[in-house]
């Protein structure tokens, strides 16, 4: 349902600080399936997800979703496909608005805004069903404005937000790296059921080994700007946390000589 | 009471303005210079209209009207060409003072013995009172005083009811959003730029309608009236805000923009009495404001109480 074709992207092209952060990436997902995606920094894992959600124009390649031919849309043109959850906790909701509101603006993603009252009569009761099943009692605080609650909290409602107006493709972005250790195990809790309960097809970036090896059907190990590891199914299976943590080290020895140098002192390693 | 009274009528056409300012520097977080440009446009669009024998209220309308086009320029420039949105109004601001001389005409326009907005309400009050002076609380009051206080509330009312039935719109509060947090609004498909564009245009269309209704009020339009009203829209918002504190609920907040104005017109008279001059003004403006936006800060360093802190908290600028 997504799909990407030899798409690259150069960071400061021409300057000494240039990162050429996709390198003709090819990606196909298919309907309801999860990819989880790791990567050493700089990798080109969160331009990646960039990418997909309209953060910039590539500057090669093209990316469909489903039919439709995406590459040259703006984000906000995107947004009817696509639910997103940032890494920054705070980044998915409006502070001064109530818990109410935000997930009213969510639930009419993609759509046309017009001079009809946001909150209407109706919604309340699948609002709160919704926030329940999140278990953190936040159904009882529909009204307060969400920037009185935690990140945690605030990731968790993201993660709703995301998923009531149903999206074709949910974009995570290391979305429990800037949570406390409770939070980030609420959430990734939250994240299966949601993903489960509604078979969405997902694509989550993520920096913690073991939500990598735990989760999801297919294992992206990104690496200087492309796919290095693409397994799925039961070779996804066999890649368990350590054995993912000896890759990291091979990819982080990799990523201190530059690519002239690798090609000649890499084999000479393995 | 004359002069409390129409220290009050001075106070609610100002918030027309506090309005405007609190759309663009409170809801939407673009810091809107073109303000005082588009005063100044309302009242010289608004005079020059109504000597050249237009109803006072259409002339009100078109100078609104102005005022919208002007923080159209505004946001063309922030949101289409790249340029730093403070920058994008000191252009507006400073192209508005030429195009606000070619619409007068001149430097300054007079509207003595003109029909205002406020002569429906003086033939009103007049006719009640049996004559050109009301009694109030034992001491006589000009009916064209009253009845400026009279106008002002109601086009403040309704300003303020109307904004607060806007703001809750899908519209409206996907704007609040915006200002709070662009990279959400985005996600969730609403272009910000043209939520920037939004919010421009309603509050330069209240800043112009202020200036309008002010130029009536006090007879005239002046090509250097605008100097410095942003700063005076700016002191009802931080005013009100500092009375209600940083978590009121939306219709608090409104109201206490339109009361932040009129304490705000009570101060300077109060300022006047005590020997300092109209000339004045823009010093005791900038003042005030300084020691309203100061004080909160100050308090909470010596006493560890955040209770009067004006910065909004849990946002990502705040997380950042």
């Amino acid at each position: 349902m997504l799909r990407l074709e030899a798409v690259s992207k150069t960071f400061f092209p021409g300057t000494p600080g240039e990162v050429r952060a996709l390198r003709s990436v090819d990606l196909e997902l298919a309907t309801g399936s999860w990819t989880i995606v790791i990567g050493t920094n700089g990798s080109g894992k969160s331009t990646l997800q960039g990418a997909v959600a309209g953060a910039f124009t590539p500057d090669a390649g093209r990316i469909w979703i489903d039919e439709t031919e995406v590459t040259a849309r703006p984000e906000h043109a995107r947004a009817r496909w696509i639910g997103r959850v940032f890494q920054d906790p705070f980044a998915g909701s409006a502070p001064s608005l109530t818990v109410a509101e935000n997930l009213a603006l969510a639930e009419r993603r993609g759509q046309r805004r017009g001079l009809r009252q946001l909150i209407r009569a109706g919604s309340r009761a699948r609002w709160r069903d919704a926030l329940a099943e999140i278990g953190l009692g936040l159904e009882s605080r529909l009204d307060d404005p969400i920037g009185l609650l935690s990140g945690g909290q605030r990731q968790a409602i993201t993660l709703v937000m995301a998923s009531l107006a149903r999206p074709r493709l949910l974009l995570l972005d290391e979305h429990t790296a800037a949570l406390d250790p409770r939070s980030a195990e609420l959430v990734i809790a939250l994240t299966r059921r949601i993903i489960e309960r509604d078979g969405l097809t997902a694509l989550m970036v993520t920096h913690s080994m073991a939500q990598a090896a735990s989760l999801g059907d297919r294992l992206i190990a990104m690496h200087r700007g492309r796919p290095w590891l693409d397994v799925q199914g039961s070779a996804k299976r066999a890649w368990r946390a350590e054995r993912l943590h000896e890759l990291f080290s091979e990819m982080r020895r990799e990523d201190r000589f530059d690519d002239a140098t690798v090609r000649v002192v890499v084999p000479a390693y393995r | 009471m004359t002069v409390l009274l129409s220290t009050i009528a001075l106070g609610l056409v100002l918030a027309l303005v506090g309005y405007g300012v609190y759309l663009s520097f409170r809801v939407l977080q673009f810091p809107d210079l073109t303000v005082d440009g588009s005063f100044t446009l309302g009242a010289a669009t608004a005079a020059a209209l109504m000597l050249a024998g237009w109803d006072p209220f259409a002339a009100t309308a078109i100078a609104a009207l102005a005022g919208a086009l002007a923080g159209l320029a505004t946001a063309v420039m922030a949101t289409r060409l790249g340029i730093e949105g403070i920058l994008a109004g000191i252009l507006s601001m400073t192209a508005l003072y030429s195009i606000n001389l070619r619409v007068m005409g001149r430097s300054n326009l007079g509207l003595v013995g003109v029909a205002t907005i406020y002569s429906p309400a003086d033939a009103l009050v007049r006719k009640l009172a049996g004559g050109p002076e009301v009694m109030l609380w034992g001491q006589a009051v000009p009916s064209d005083v009253v009845a400026q206080a009279l106008t002002a509330l109601v086009a403040v009312l309704a300003v303020a009811g109307i904004l607060w039935w806007f703001l809750r719109t899908e519209l409206g509060s996907a704007l609040r959003a915006g200002g709070d947090n662009p990279r959400m609004i985005r996600a969730l498909g609403v272009s910000h730029e043209w939520l920037v564009t939004l919010g421009l245009m309603l509050g330069n269309a209240l800043v112009a309608a202020g200036g309008a209704a002010f130029a009536q009020l006090n007879a005239f339009a002046d090509a250097s009236m605008g100097i410095g009203i942003v700063v005076i829209g700016l002191a009802s918002v931080i005013i009100g805000r500092a009375l209600v504190g940083q978590a009121a609920a939306l219709p608090v907040l409104l109201a206490s923009v339109l009361v932040g104005s009129v304490l705000f017109r009570m101060l300077v008279a109060i300022a006047i009495r005590t020997g300092l001059e109209p000339n004045d003004l823009r010093l005791i403006t900038a003042v005030v404001v300084l020691i309203v936006l100061v004080v909160p800060g100050l308090f909470t360093r010596l006493t560890g109480s955040t209770l009067l802190s004006l910065r909004t908290k849990g946002g990502p600028r705040a997380a950042a």
